[in-house]
C-alpha cells in the first residue's frame, strides 16, 4: 500500500460527481483471477469448517476440547468478538450519522456490511456450542402445545433477542442506505443485471418528495440502530456478570464490553477498508483525515480499555474476597498467563504507538495495529471466559482447557465465513456510498469556481 | 490411573473442615449456636409436602468410594474411560475428594463426598434458558434431560462443579446393557446430568406410602449412597421434618455448608471432621 497524496479536507478536491460514480461502479462487475483465488481460498477453509461442524453435531460437543470446569470455550470467545465487531459499524453508520459527523460517509458501507455479515457470524455461535443444536429453537418463544417457555430470567434468552434484534435493525438499516446506490447501479446496468437491481432499487427514482422520506426514513432508522451500539453488547456481558464464576460477577462488564466492542470494531474496519482503498484506489475518498479519525477512536478506546482493566484487577484486590483474588492471580501467573499478558500487550501497549501524528496516517502502521488489536480482543473474551473457568471456586476440578483440530477449524471457519460474505459482497454492491460520498464534494454548480474543501 | 483431582490443596477454601476433640465436645453441649442468615430480596421457596435434603459426615467417610459405585449402578452413569476421565470428563454423579493439611510427606487427609447440593438458591437454575435446571416442589434441583439444550450454562455457573455433560454418546456393552436401570432414562449425547437424590427411590418410597396411606416416614428410603456406605456417613431425608435425622444431624453444631459464603444455602449438610488436635502445619484451620 503506497502512501496517498496527503489530504486535508473531507472530500477531494479534484473528486467531481461524475468520478464517484465511476470510481465505485467500476468495481462491481466481473473480477479478475486473482479474485477468485481468493475466493477460492476462502471457500476451501469455510469448507474445513462447516465438515468441522458436521463432525461434532455427528459425534458430540465432546469433539471440542471443552471439560469440566471449562465448559465454554473459544466458541463463545469468537462470539463475543464477533458480536463486538459489529459494534463499530452501526457506531460510525448511525451514531455518527445522528452527530453528522460528515468524514463517516466515505467508510460507512463497508462498515455497514461488516455490522452485518459480522452478526451473522457471531450468531452461528450459539447453535455450533451447544450439545443439542437441532434443539436451539427452544430458546424463542412460540406457541406450542406444551406451554413451554422459555426462562426470561436467563441471560441467554436475553442473548437470543438481543442480538436477532441487532440483526433485523442492522439489516434493514443496510439495505436502505444501499436503495439510492443500486438505483445508480440500475442506470448503469444492463440485461437481466438491470432486472435485479431495479427490483432491489425499490422503484427509486431520485425524486425530491422519494428524498424526503428516504432521509426520514433514515433518521429514524439511525436514531433506532444507535441505542443497540450500547444494549446489544450489555446484554452480551450480561452472560458473564449474571454468572458465579469469580471474574465473570462483575458490574463493570457492560460499558466494559462496549468499549472492547467498538475497540475491536473499528481495528476491523481499517483491516477491511485499507485494502479495499489499495485495490481500488480510492484514496481520492478514503483519506488521511479518515484514518487519523478512526485511528484516534482506537487510541480513545484503548485507554479506556486500560482503565477497565485498571479497574477490574484493583476491585478484584479491593474486594478482599478470595476468589477473585485468586482467580485473577492465577490468570496472570498460570498456564494461561501467556494469554493474560499478550491481551495487555496488544490493547494497552500496541495502540499507544498512535499517540505518534504520522501513524495514524500510515496505512501500514495502521493495518499492523489493526491486526494486534484483533488478536488482543479475542485474548480478552477467552481471558475472561476459559482462564476464568478454569480456575474457579472448586479446587477438585480445576483443570486445562486443550483446544482440538475440531474446535479450531471451527474458530477459523468463521472467518473464512465472514470473509467470503465479505468478498461477495464488494463485487456485487457498491462498497463506497455513492450517494453520501457525493454530498460532501463540492456542489458542481455552487463551487464550479471554488476550490471544494469547504461547504 | 487417571488423577481426577486436580490437587489436594484446598486454598483455605474450608472445602473440608475440621474441629478438635473438646471443641466438638463444648459445642455439642451448647447445642447450634446461630443459623446462618443470608439477606435477600427474593422470596423462600416454599415446600408443601416434602424438602429433601442429606447430611454427610466427614468424620465417619473413609474415602472407600463404595457410594461412586453405587450410584454409578443406580443411576446408568455412564463410564467415559480412562482417557476421558482424566482429561476432566468423567461423569460420576458423586466423587469422593481428598483434601490434605499439613506436611507433604504426612498429610492430614479429609475426604470429603461431593454431589449436587440441591441448593436452596441454586445458581444452576436461573442460567438456564429452556428451564432444565429447575427447583422441584420438595426441594431438589430438578434437570430435564429431554428438555436440556446442552448449553452447559449451569455446570460453568455451579460452584461445586457436580453437573456433569455428556460429551459424547455413551453405551453400555454387552452384558452391561442388562444391568441397567430400568426406573432411570439413560442419557443421551449433548445434555446435562447429575445427582437426583435417587428420585426414582423418592417416587417409589411415596407412591408405597400412598398405598399404605400416609406418609413417607424417615427410613422408609434410602440413597444408593447411603446404602451402600459401610460407616454410614450419608443420611437422606426429610428436612421439614424436625425429627428426622438428616434434620437433627444437619442442625448439630458440627454441621456446615460448603462454600457457604456464597449463599448458595445447600440442601445438603456436611458435619465437620474431629480430630484429637490441630494438624500440625500451615494450613490447620478449624472451622467455625
Amino acid at each position: 500500500m503506497s502512501a496517498p497524496p496527503a489530504q486535508s479536507t473531507t472530500a477531494p478536491a479534484q473528486a467531481t460527481w461524475a468520478d464517484v460514480n465511476r470510481d465505485v461502479i467500476r468495481t462491481i462487475g466481473m473480477p479478475r483471477e486473482k479474485y477468485f483465488a481468493w475466493l477460492c481460498l476462502v471457500a476451501l477453509v469455510l469448507a474445513a469448517g462447516a465438515s468441522a461442524w458436521a463432525w461434532q453435531i455427528w459425534v458430540g460437543i465432546g469433539a471440542a476440547g471443552k471439560r469440566t470446569p471449562v465448559m465454554w470455550a473459544m466458541y463463545i470467545t469468537t462470539f463475543v468478538f464477533w458480536i463486538g465487531i459489529g459494534h463499530a459499524g452501526t457506531l460510525i453508520s448511525a451514531v455518527l450519522y445522528l452527530f453528522r459527523a460528515r468524514w463517516r460517509t466515505s467508510i460507512y458501507r463497508g462498515a455497514e456490511a461488516m455490522t452485518v455479515f459480522a452478526v451473522m457470524t457471531a450468531g452461528l455461535f450459539p447453535l455450533i456450542h451447544a450439545g443439542r443444536m437441532w434443539f436451539a429453537y427452544w430458546l424463542m418463544p412460540y406457541p406450542n402445545q406444551r406451554y413451554l417457555w422459555p426462562n426470561f430470567k436467563s441471560p441467554l434468552v436475553w442473548d437470543v433477542f438481543a442480538i436477532s434484534t441487532y440483526l433485523t435493525i442492522s439489516v434493514v438499516f443496510f439495505i436502505v442506505g444501499l436503495v439510492p446506490d443500486i438505483a445508480a447501479l440500475r442506470d448503469n446496468a444492463t440485461g437481466y443485471k438491470r432486472k435485479i437491481y431495479a427490483v432491489l432499487s425499490l422503484g427509486w427514482e431520485g425524486s425530491d418528495q422519494q428524498w424526503r422520506h428516504y432521509r426520514r426514513g433514515y433518521g429514524l432508522l439511525a436514531s433506532l440502530a444507535t441505542p443497540l451500539v450500547l444494549s446489544v453488547h450489555s446484554v452480551v456481558s450480561f452472560d458473564f456478570a449474571m454468572a458465579l464464576v469469580p471474574g465473570w460477577h462483575s458490574t463493570l462488564f457492560p460499558p466494559f464490553f462496549v468499549d472492547g466492542a467498538i475497540f475491536s470494531g473499528f481495528a476491523m474496519v481499517l483491516v477491511l477498508i485499507l485494502p479495499m482503498r489499495a485495490l481500488f484506489n480510492w484514496y481520492p475518498y478514503i483519506t488521511d483525515k479518515h484514518l487519523d479519525a478512526m485511528a484516534k477512536l482506537i487510541l480513545v478506546t484503548s485507554l479506556v480499555l486500560t482503565y477497565f482493566y485498571v479497574c477490574e484487577v484493583f476491585t478484584a484486590w479491593y474486594s478482599g474476597d478470595h476468589f477473585e483474588r485468586a482467580s485473577v492471580f492465577a490468570k496472570a501467573s498460570q498456564q494461561y498467563a501467556w494469554a493474560y499478558w499478550g491481551m495487555y500487550f496488544c490493547n494497552c501497549l500496541v495502540p499507544l504507538v498512535l499517540f505518534i501524528r504520522r501513524a495514524r496516517t500510515n496505512a501500514v502502521t495502521l493495518y499492523v495495529i489493526s491486526i494486534f488489536v484483533l488478536i488482543g480482543m479475542w485474548l480478552e473474551r477467552f481471558n475472561i471466559i476459559v482462564p476464568g473457568l478454569a480456575h474457579d471456586f472448586y479446587p477438585y476440578t480445576w483443570g486445562t482447557y486443550y483446544p482440538t483440530i475440531t474446535d479450531s477449524a471451527i474458530i477459523v471457519g468463521s472467518f473464512a465465513w465472514f470473509f467470503l460474505l465479505f468478498l461477495g459482497f464488494i463485487r456485487v454492491m457498491p462498497s463506497l456510498s455513492i450517494v453520501e460520498v457525493k454530498e460532501v464534494l463540492p456542489h458542481p454548480l455552487k463551487h464550479a469556481a471554488s476550490h471544494g474543501g469547504h461547504h | 490411573m487417571a488423577i481426577l483431582q486436580a490437587t489436594h490443596d484446598q486454598d483455605d477454601r474450608e472445602l473440608v473442615r475440621h474441629v478438635d476433640l473438646d471443641t466438638a465436645r463444648k459445642e455439642a453441649l451448647a447445642g447450634r449456636k446461630h443459623a446462618e442468615a443470608h439477606p435477600t430480596m427474593y422470596t423462600a421457596h416454599e415446600y408443601k409436602g416434602y424438602r429433601w435434603g442429606m447430611a454427610v459426615d466427614v468424620d465417619a467417610c473413609i474415602g472407600c468410594q463404595a457410594c461412586v459405585v453405587a450410584c454409578h449402578a443406580e443411576n446408568n452413569v455412564a463410564i467415559v474411560g480412562k482417557a476421558e476421565a482424566a482429561y476432566g470428563r468423567q461423569i460420576s454423579w458423586l466423587r469422593i475428594e481428598r483434601w490434605a493439611e499439613g506436611p507433604a510427606d504426612h498429610p492430614h487427609n479429609g475426604f470429603l463426598p461431593m454431589f449436587c447440593q440441591h441448593c436452596e438458591v441454586a445458581p444452576c437454575e436461573p442460567v438456564c434458558p429452556v428451564f432444565a435446571a429447575y427447583h422441584t416442589e420438595e426441594g431438589l434441583n430438578g434437570q430435564v434431560y429431554n428438555r436440556c439444550v446442552g448449553t452447559r450454562y449451569c455446570g460453568n455457573n455451579c460452584p461445586y462443579h457436580v453437573r456433569k455433560f455428556n460429551w459424547f454418546n455413551y453405551t453400555w456393552t454387552a452384558p452391561l446393557d442388562v444391568q441397567l436401570n430400568p426406573d432411570v432414562t439413560v442419557r443421551q449425547l449433548g445434555v446435562m446430568e447429575k445427582c437426583t437424590m435417587c428420585v426414582q427411590r423418592i417416587e417409589g418410597a411415596k407412591s408405597a406410602a400412598r398405598e399404605a396411606g400416609r406418609s413417607v416416614r424417615d427410613g422408609d428410603m434410602q440413597t444408593a449412597c447411603q446404602q451402600t456406605c459401610p460407616t454410614r456417613a450419608i443420611t437422606f431425608g426429610n428436612r421439614k421434618d424436625g425429627d428426622s435425622l438428616v434434620s437433627r444431624l444437619s442442625h448439630s453444631a458440627r454441621s456446615y455448608h460448603v462454600l457457604h459464603e456464597l449463599g448458595t444455602l445447600p440442601g445438603v449438610s456436611y458435619l465437620k471432621k474431629v480430630v484429637r488436635a490441630e494438624p500440625a502445619g500451615g494450613h490447620g484451620k478449624a472451622g467455625h
